[in-house]
């Protein structure tokens, strides 16, 4: 279970999160919404260390992720970046199996290879991509290779950051029954950012809403059609009128 | 403003320049540190060391070869030059091997690969900042440290004496070139000059110099480009800031040494 209890952090005069609280069930898949620049990814990288929050207090199973044996810690973790964040040094199957050729979790060259193959057969890349470097590869296929590399290990805690940005209806199609699949099956945590709302019904159990800085509206993804909170409704409308300006 | 708060504008600025400037080599001295003791503790990336190995001294040797061989060239027409002003041309085949041993070779080298090699670094590990890729290897349980800093800072400390003790020997080849072919020098009592004036410790020095030149390059191209700034532009100056900032410290660290090593 993660935890976050009145989370704050500002970049010099920008508050981005003025007091986030939030609970993610372990097992459960919850999906973050939201306008752009209000803080989304900022959220994911506070809890995975990789910004440092100025107040409140984030835990995983009750322990502060700031305390603690990090190396542990990140091992119970994977991620996708908004951006894809691949290495362009290493090839696409090097990059799927990075976790593989090193460290704790190390396995001989050949099984990681295969492994690594396999992951990007469940994210819709054939094997002939795997020798290939990032930079030959069009964005949607990088999203996808970033995809594969967060869940190589197999991690038990999975941040997707926008997994169907960029891609087409039917790829998003694939990718959503993916991260429902890593939930349902192997009982993976998973949150996930995204803006499409095809994606929100498709993979969330819970549904949070951050605004202001905050977390305007949470709530099974059930009961979203039927908030009356204007934010809610306007964003899943895709309203230019209502509480949320246009212009931020 | 006042007259006088005018005249103490820029003495102000100066004062927050070094300031600044302090602060910064602070922080790149703590880094440094940094990297030193993941020497210490497993796992290490052997095979980003040997890339490393190959991208800071295999491909330095040429650019180092040929700054070498062009000085050991011009001192050696400057020397003949102002010992015939005393009739002391003979010196030539010394004083050329002892100036590029000593003092030439490690500093024209490691400037030249501190231009290359510095830059190169920074801009790499600067883009993989700003791609969110050093991020990526953090949740990956790699720690960016011991995977980019360490094997390059190592690589390059081993690396650059021995590209030193190339440009030595090609300098020393270049001085011998012009002292032969234009300056009238018996090749053979060339050579013997050079070798019965040169010193051990002469050519130790310099590549004392190069380890820590290469360790300066290194350090400051990991510093600048993980604290690289946003976008392209902050890939931009952190390449400029390592470039600078390791010439400045290879010249300091230089006089440094050397008081070190031959003031007695
Ligand atoms: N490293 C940083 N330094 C300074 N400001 C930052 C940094 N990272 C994010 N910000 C700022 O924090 C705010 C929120 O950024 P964030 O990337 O979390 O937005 P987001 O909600 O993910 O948006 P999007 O949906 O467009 O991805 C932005 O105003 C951004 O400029
Ligand atoms: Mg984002």
């Amino acid at each position: 279970m993660i935890t976050l209890k009145d989370v704050h952090k500002t970049f010099g005069t920008n508050q981005v999160l003025r007091g986030v609280d939030l609970t993610i069930a372990s097992g459960s898949s919850m999906v973050i919404i939201g306008g752009s620049g209000t803080g989304k990814s900022v959220l994911l990288k506070c809890i995975l260390g990789l910004v440092h929050h100025d107040r409140g207090l984030i835990e995983l199973d009750g322990q502060d992720v700031t305390k603690g044996d990090r190396d542990a810690f990140l091992a119970r973790f994977g991620m996708l970046f908004q951006g894809g964040a691949l290495f362009d040094s290493l090839r696409v199957w090097e990059n799927v199996a990075f976790r593989l050729l090193r460290g704790s979790l190390r396995r001989p060259k050949a099984e990681a290879r295969e492994i690594a193959i396999e992951k990007l057969r469940r994210v819709g890349l054939g094997p002939q991509v795997a020798d290939l470097f990032p930079a030959e590869l069009s964005g949607g296929m990088q999203k996808r290779v970033g995809l594969a590399r967060a869940i190589a290990a197999e991690p038990e805690v999975i941040f997707f950051d926008e997994p169907t940005t960029g891609l087409d209806p039917i790829m998003s199609g694939v990718i959503n029954d993916l991260i429902r699949e890593i939930v349902v099956e192997m009982g993976a945590t998973a949150m996930t950012i995204t803006h499409d709302m095809t994606s929100v019904r498709a993979i969330a159990d819970n549904v949070a809403m951050l605004h202001g800085g905050m977390i305007r509206w949470t709530g099974p993804v059930a009961e979203m059609d039927a908030t009356s909170d204007p934010y809610v409704q306007q964003f899943i409308h895709g309203r230019a009128e209502g509480p949320i300006e246009s212009v931020r | 403003m006042s007259a006088a708060g005018y005249l103490l504008t820029p003495v102000a600025g100066l004062g927050r320049l070094t300031l600044s400037a302090l602060a910064t080599l602070g922080r790149i001295a703590i880094f440094a540190a940094q990297v030193v003791t993941h020497l210490f503790r497993p796992p290490y990336y052997p095979r980003e060391l040997g890339h490393a190995i190959m991208q800071i001294g295999w491909f330095s040797l040429p650019v180092v070869g040929l700054t070498a061989l062009f000085t050991g060239g011009a001192l050696a027409l400057q020397i003949y030059a102002g010992g015939e002003r005393f009739s002391a041309e003979s010196v030539v085949p010394a004083i050329v091997a002892i100036g590029m041993v000593r003092e030439l070779g490690p500093v024209l080298g490691g400037l030249m690969v501190a231009a290359r090699v510095a830059s190169s670094i920074a801009a790499e590990i600067g883009t993989m900042k700003v791609t969110e890729q050093i991020d990526a290897l953090v949740t990956l349980s790699t720690n960016p440290i011991k995977y980019l800093a360490l094997p390059r800072v190592v690589a390059a400390t081993l690396a650059v004496p021995v590209l030193v003790a190339v440009g030595d020997a090609i300098g020393i080849m270049g001085g011998w070139l012009v002292g032969v072919n234009r300056l009238g020098f018996n090749s053979a009592a060339y050579i013997k000059n050079t070798v019965d004036f040169l010193e051990f410790w002469d050519v130790a020095s310099g590549l004392w110099k190069g380890a820590a030149f290469g360790f300066i390059v290194a350090v400051l191209g990991c510093y600048h480009g993980m604290n690289s700034g946003r976008g392209a532009q902050g890939v931009g100056r952190a390449t400029k800031s390592a470039v600078v900032g390791a010439s400045v410290l290879i010249l300091a660290a230089n006089y440094l040494l050397t008081e070190v090593f031959f003031s007695s």
